[in-house]
């Protein structure tokens, strides 16, 4: 493995049967990937990934690429992609905060007829009580505070769980669902 | 595909053609240098063309408002020209829409002024 380049490292789960495949240094090209949307169903791939802006770009690519396979139209995937590149920022800027000795974990899994991603940081635990309203009427020309905003209205569930050892959101997506919509459970 | 910018001007009013993805990192950087730039040279009619950005995620949101509101505290307007469907739907959910003065027309958009 390369130092200065992002680990890779590809599990791939059925049932309880798990078994490490390998070592990658790219997201691009993954040796273990869905053959199609069926294969998916119960199926899991997760990545650890550098706390590096490389890691927000692969993780939009990487997202694009499996909700495309899932079988989710342009306008679906783009959302689900922007939802999860959001997440990955946050975790890479706010959770992390570049730490290079702190990972973020991505996870893809298809339940039943959900696409579930969870995204996971190693920081100090989003505060959720410190996320702004980005449309109140003082917030309007803020600089930031929308990524969470987003992945809320692009996603069909939100659930975010914070604590001291980082934070978790998991992003679903309903395969055959309607489209928006930002039902969130935090916690 | 990265950011790219290039201005030109139309009776007084600085065009600036985007194309590619404003994004956090080098996106939003290439729009915010540019910005500062024109600001530099005293050009504070500013007309932001975004017909050919693909893509915008919530840095590049935030870049946008800080160009608007830069250019404003000095004095000068930025409007934004030709929307994709993805952009305008994003400035929409933002509720950004009603912000800035959004043209789909050069010529109009120019006469706005």
């Amino acid at each position: 493995m390369h130092r200065g380049r992002a680990n890779y490292r590809i599990r791939y789960e059925k049932a309880f049967l798990s078994v490490k495949v390998g070592r990658l240094e790219t997201l691009l090209s993954p040796p273990v990937m869905f053959p199609d949307s069926e294969a998916m169903t119960n199926h899991r791939v997760s990545y650890t990934l550098d706390s590096t802006l490389e890691t927000v770009d692969s993780a939009e690519r990487t997202a694009t690429r499996i909700a495309t396979e899932a079988g989710f139209d342009d306008d679906e995937v783009m959302r689900i992609a922007m939802a999860v590149r959001e997440a990955a920022v946050n975790a890479v800027l706010h959770g992390n905060a570049y730490d290079p000795g702190k990972k973020v974990s991505l996870e893809f899994e298809r339940v039943g007829e959900d696409l579930v991603i969870t995204i996971r940081d190693q920081g100090k635990g989003m505060d959720l009580n410190k996320i702004p309203d980005p449309l109140a009427p003082e917030n309007l020309l803020k600089t930031s505070g929308r990524g969470i905003f987003l992945i809320r209205s692009f996603m069909d569930e939100v659930q975010i769980h914070p604590s001291q050892a980082g934070t978790e959101i998991k992003l679903i997506k309903h395969v055959h669902g309607s489209s928006g919509g930002g039902k969130e459970a935090s916690q | 595909m990265s950011m790219k910018v290039s201005s030109r001007q139309v009776d007084g009013v600085t065009i600036v053609d985007c194309s590619g993805r404003i994004t956090l990192g080098e996106g939003s950087v290439v729009l915010k240098d540019a910005i500062r730039e024109l600001l530099s040279k005293g050009q504070k009619k500013i007309l932001l063309n975004l017909g050919d950005v693909s893509y915008i995620d919530s840095s590049g949101i935030g870049e946008l408002v800080s160009a608007f509101t830069t250019v404003r505290n000095q004095g000068g307007e930025l409007k934004l020209l030709n929307l994709t469907k993805k952009v305008h739907d994003l400035l929409q959910i933002t509720k950004l829409y009603t912000v800035f003065d959004v043209k789909d027309d050069e010529a109009t958009a120019v006469k706005s002024f």
